[in-house]
């Protein structure tokens, strides 16, 4: 297994590296030096020479990929992209163009995705679980059916409609919790409410009904009728034998989601005023922060990386036929 | 079955409970001991980029350090017209003017004798900055945190994780520190190369200290601005140029301590996210307490804040209004100052609505709920905010957006007969009115030249309108018909917009920088204004920054911006038009490269004129001159419209000052009693949805067990 994950490791890096062109190629496409300079200086004032200033201080003076102007491996090392792009190789992700530190601005941020995403993912995964079963234990009944109609009802809308909906009337007509904000270390847990609700709310649609075609797959097996057989419940069978055969599918989904849960969530963070990676990286493509964009780009893609390859070893976990190799 | 019941029964027991409670379920807010504590309670939807005042230039910023930081003057807080006044300086600045040889000249001297303005501060003695780290020292007298090691920074992650702080006594050295920063090259101010065409010495300086580090500000002396003693320092401006008190009235020219450079140059603090630019160190009312700009700023009342009052006497009609109920008075009146960071409008007005917030702007969605037309076209409030005894206050912003012609462009440009005709008929025929009914709720005032009005040289009524595109009706300004854009057009050779000489239909191109799903509808109700001349638009939407581009190459025709005032004076108007500042020849802000020999002339006059009949006068040519020409259609005055609770007093709209803070009173008392009234939660809802999930459930449960106890007949 260690061969396996150390070329997995082997393998991320090119991948990485594709990953750092594509970002710093398409950023440049629509945005150059001097349109980041002009955004971080305003738009009052704004002299030819503060923009060469600003590039001139920041490194972005220099040319994007490759400098003709120098000689021998200078043509690749004095240009933008070796000097702002490469280090976050070593995980170092610098400072943003508005002059923070990109590392400890992660650090603080992160949390307060996790606060969010973790719950949600949790008490979603109870839930749609739970409905699931319900679903598969009064299956052919007028109880699946109506759920599965109010499944189908809940996948139709829009998250944006749960969210709006959620504040204006959990918040603004029954007050029972804050419509928005956050707040640090446990004093943060009534601003999560509304949030994870609407989370679990808006994903009980698609999720039990996933988890129900899971269930029912595996009621059909032949094991199942030979625990009915041998003079088990509907719920014994149910709960001892067919959650936990229907676990590995679940359990690796979740697995591969577990490293991006700290990425947070764009709308929900905007919506609610959470203070997460979500709303850190949309505010910096809105303010042409190159270094940030960068820094989040390349963040997703290892967790996503992280996530694959953790994924690859739930399954021999779980399953002991696997064997990585 | 029993189990979930006793579940049920705890919840709902408990929500019982907590709304007996007097605490209110849904408060954004911590319960806090301190409950008479006077918090303002305030929002951010974009965190600032900067707050060092060397850097900082946009409202959202200076809402924060215009309380931190105090520059030598400010604007009345109640006077109008806007009236500068002494802040951190004893009293208004000397002016002297000098000839080439440094020779003292008489006050009334012609302007073009002029070479050197020296401009001579002095500051009240015994101000003190807030508390601070960077200015704490120990018993040798030695700074503590100036060499900080990795070891000290260990258990520091904010700045108020350091245990010492200190003080020390503003001087005239602090200013003098503060201009040099403007051009040091890792600052990057947005004002110094501005200011390197004014103040003596400043570019220079800017060269000199290229390859230095921050701290070596301290101990490089500049040509043109000297410390004269503890509380007196000299500026040296080239010629004259009365409107630079204008800039001394702002952060760029607030007093910094070199400590403060000295303290935030250390990498073990930048590496923390711990600089200036992040953590203010001033002298103003208010210090910033907590900064976490991803979630909330705090601003405490700063303890060694100088004595300061409000004012004793205002504008008529100030005292009727309770303006002047606290006259004397010690200021600050607000203890803490919390701003929240709300993105997104709906939830910011509905925590408004709740107590949640104290002021609140009103955004589309919001406007009929809370805005209504009253019989004289005036903006009112709604019975439902009038009944929560909420505010209203508008005032006609300080800024004005136009359309403008790119006076190089062959057809709609240049200085020919025939151009101008196009140009007023396009004037006459973008009905603004109709654009501020439509798309700004009638928040605007339709300009008729470039002055907004408050700002000198704006006149109201008959004389004040633009004859070109208005008429007087005995009352009001009413709009040309179109049929006078029409014969315009015919008279300009394009009748029913056919061009006479090719016989086509006449296109034009409109550049804007609005590209968005919402401007849509704006922009066709643009092209429809220039269908009424028979004129064919192409729209060329972009992005701000290829928009800026397009400016700086003279590559866009017609084009739609704005300018939003750095100061009360015209000449930060008609400076837009000033042909030394065209922007294709000389990388300036008259973005419609408009050249006016006799404009220009005027420009150079009434720019070097205090504020007298004389200036009334030339101001008014010179709008003529504008109004003849037509280089811009004169758009909108945007309208600020402002809802404040009642709790909320000494409200004066003061477009000019940023350090408004200290002014304004909360009585929180009111708001806690309105926060309870208001926010009583309602839970039969909640109990309805438990039991018709029992009442759903039940049936089949039981259906269930009926089944699994059934046995093979």
């Amino acid at each position: 297994m260690f061969n396996y994950i150390l070329r997995r490791f082997l393998y991320a890096f090119p991948l990485l590296l594709g990953v750092n062109i594509l970002t710093f190629v398409l950023f440049f496409i629509v945005n150059s030096p001097d349109d980041m300079a002009r955004m971080q200086l305003g738009q009052k004032h704004v002299t030819e020479q503060a923009v060469e200033n600003w590039k001139q201080q920041r490194g972005y003076h220099l040319p994007l990929l490759i400098n003709q102007g120098v000689a021998g491996v200078n043509k690749i090392k004095e240009t933008i992209f070796y000097q702002k792009s490469l280090r976050l190789f070593a995980f170092d992700f610098g400072i943003s163009d508005s002059g923070r530190n990109i590392g400890a601005d992660i650090q603080q941020r992160m949390w307060p995705s996790l606060a969010v995403a973790l719950p949600s993912l949790v008490v979603g995964l109870l839930v749609n679980i739970s409905v699931a079963l319900m679903m598969v234990l009064f299956r052919q009944s007028y109880l699946e059916f109506s759920t599965i109609v109010l499944c189908v009802i809940i996948m139709s809308i829009s998250s944006l409609f749960y969210i709006i909906g959620g504040q204006f009337i959990v918040g603004k007509l029954l007050m029972l919790v804050p419509i928005s904000g956050y707040d640090t270390g446990l004093n943060a847990y009534k601003f999560l409410i509304l949030p994870v609700l609407i989370s679990v709310v808006s994903g009980v649609g698609a999720g039990a009904r996933w988890y129900r075609t899971l269930f029912l797959e595996e009621i059909e097996q032949d094991y199942v009728r030979t625990a009915r057989a041998k003079g088990l419940t509907e719920t014994q069978v149910l709960f001892k034998h067919v959650l936990k055969n229907a676990m590995i599918p679940i359990l690796t989904g979740v697995v591969v989601v577990l490293p991006l849960l700290f990425m947070g969530s764009l709308i929900t963070e905007s919506f609610f005023s959470i203070p997460g990676l979500g709303s850190y990286t949309i505010d910096a493509i809105n303010s042409q922060d190159f270094a940030i964009v960068r820094a989040m780009v390349f963040l997703g893609s290892v967790l996503y990386i992280i996530g694959l390859l953790l994924t690859d070893i739930s399954y021999t976990l779980v399953d002991p036929r696997v064997r990585l190799s | 079955m029993t189990s979930i019941f006793k579940s049920l029964f705890f919840i709902l027991s408990y929500l019982s409970l907590s709304a007996c409670n007097e605490q209110v379920l849904n408060s954004p807010y911590p319960a806090s001991s301190k409950e008479n504590q006077a918090v303002l309670y305030s929002s951010f939807s974009e965190r600032p980029r900067h707050l060092d005042p060397a850097k900082s230039y946009s409202s959202n910023e200076y809402a924060f350090i215009g309380q931190i930081y105090e520059p030598p003057f400010q604007y009345h807080f109640l006077k109008r017209p806007y009236e500068l006044e002494p802040l951190t300086a004893a009293k208004m600045p000397e002016v002297i003017y000098l000839d080439s040889s440094e020779r003292v000249l008489a006050k009334d001297v012609a302007t073009d004798k002029i070479a050197y303005s020296d401009y001579i501060i002095e500051i009240k003695p015994q101000i003190k900055f807030q508390p601070h780290p960077a200015l704490a020292k120990n018993k040798q007298d030695e700074y503590l945190y100036h060499q900080l090691s990795e070891i000290q920074m260990a258990d520091i992650t904010l700045l108020s994780d350091f245990t010492q702080t200190g003080t020390r006594e503003l001087t005239a050295a602090d200013f003098v520190h503060q201009i040099k920063r403007l051009v040091h090259p890792q600052i990057s101010s947005p004002i110094a190369e501005l200011m390197k065409q004014y103040i003596v010495g400043l570019g220079g300086y800017g060269l000199s200290i290229k390859d230095k580090p921050r701290t070596a500000l301290k101990d490089t002396a500049i040509s043109g601005v000297e410390v004269l003693d503890k509380y007196r320092y000299k500026i040296r401006v080239k010629g004259k140029y009365p409107q630079f008190i204008y800039w001394l009235a702002m952060p760029f020219f607030a007093p910094m301590p070199w400590e403060a450079d000295a303290f935030y140059s250390q990498q073990v603090l930048i590496d923390k996210n711990i600089t200036l630019d992040w953590q203010p160190l001033g002298t103003g009312p208010y210090m910033l307490e907590e900064n976490n700009p991803n979630l909330r700023m705090v601003m405490l009342k700063n303890p060694n804040y100088h004595d300061a009052f409000y004012p004793l006497e205002g504008e008529p009609g100030d005292k009727d209004k309770g303006l002047l109920n606290d006259a004397g008075k010690q200021l600050p009146f607000i203890d803490k100052a919390v701003y929240k960071l709300e993105k997104e409008n709906i939830p910011y007005w509905n925590k408004f609505l709740q107590g949640y917030y104290d002021a609140s702007g009103v955004a589309s969605d919001s406007f009929d709920q809370a805005v209504q037309f009253t019989g004289d076209g005036e903006l009112g409030l709604t019975q439902a905010m009038q009944d929560k005894g909420i505010q209203l206050q508008t005032a006609v912003t300080s800024s004005i957006s136009f359309v403008g012609f790119n006076m190089l462009d062959a057809v709609v440009g240049g200085d020919s007969e025939r151009a101008r005709k196009l140009r007023r008929a396009i004037s006459i025929a973008i009905d603004y009115e109709e654009y501020i009914s439509i798309f700004m709720n009638g928040r605007g005032v339709a300009a008729q030249g470039v002055i907004p009005p408050e700002i000198f040289g704006f006149s109201s009524g008959e004389q004040g309108i633009n004859p070109y595109v208005y008429e007087w009706d005995g009352n009001k300004a009413q709009r040309k018909p179109l049929a006078d854009a029409l014969q315009l057009m015919a008279e300009a050779g394009y009748a029913n917009g056919i061009d006479k000489n090719t016989s086509e239909a006449l296109i034009l191109y409109l550049d804007t920088a609005a590209s968005g799903p919402d401007e849509r509808a704006r922009l066709n109700w643009f092209r429809k204004q220039f269908a009424k001349l028979g004129i064919q638009i192409v729209i060329r939407a972009t992005d701000y920054n290829r928009f800026q581009q397009k400016m700086l190459n003279g590559n866009a025709q017609i084009f739609m911006w704005g300018w939003n005032a750095d100061y009360p004076d015209p000449e930060n108007f008609f400076f837009l038009l000033y042909g030394a500042n065209a922007k294709v020849l000389h990388g300036g802000e008259n973005a419609v490269n408009y050249q006016n020999k006799e404009f220009d002339r005027l420009y150079k006059l009434m720019s070097n004129m205090e504020n007298s009949p004389e200036r009334l006068g030339i101001t008014q040519r010179m709008l003529e001159i504008l109004r003849y020409d037509a280089p811009w259609v004169f758009g909108v005055h945007p309208k600020s419209v402002s809802l404040y609770h009642g709790w909320y007093h000494n409200l004066k709209p003061n477009l000019m000052a940023n350090n408004k803070l200290k002014y304004l009173r909360i009585d929180p008392q009111q708001r806690k009693i309105m926060r309870q009234q208001w926010n009583k939660p309602i839970l039969w809802p909640i109990i309805l949805i438990i039991g018709l999930i029992v009442v759903l459930v039940l049936p089949a449960v039981r259906s269930f067990q009926h089944r699994a106890q059934e046995t093979i007949k």
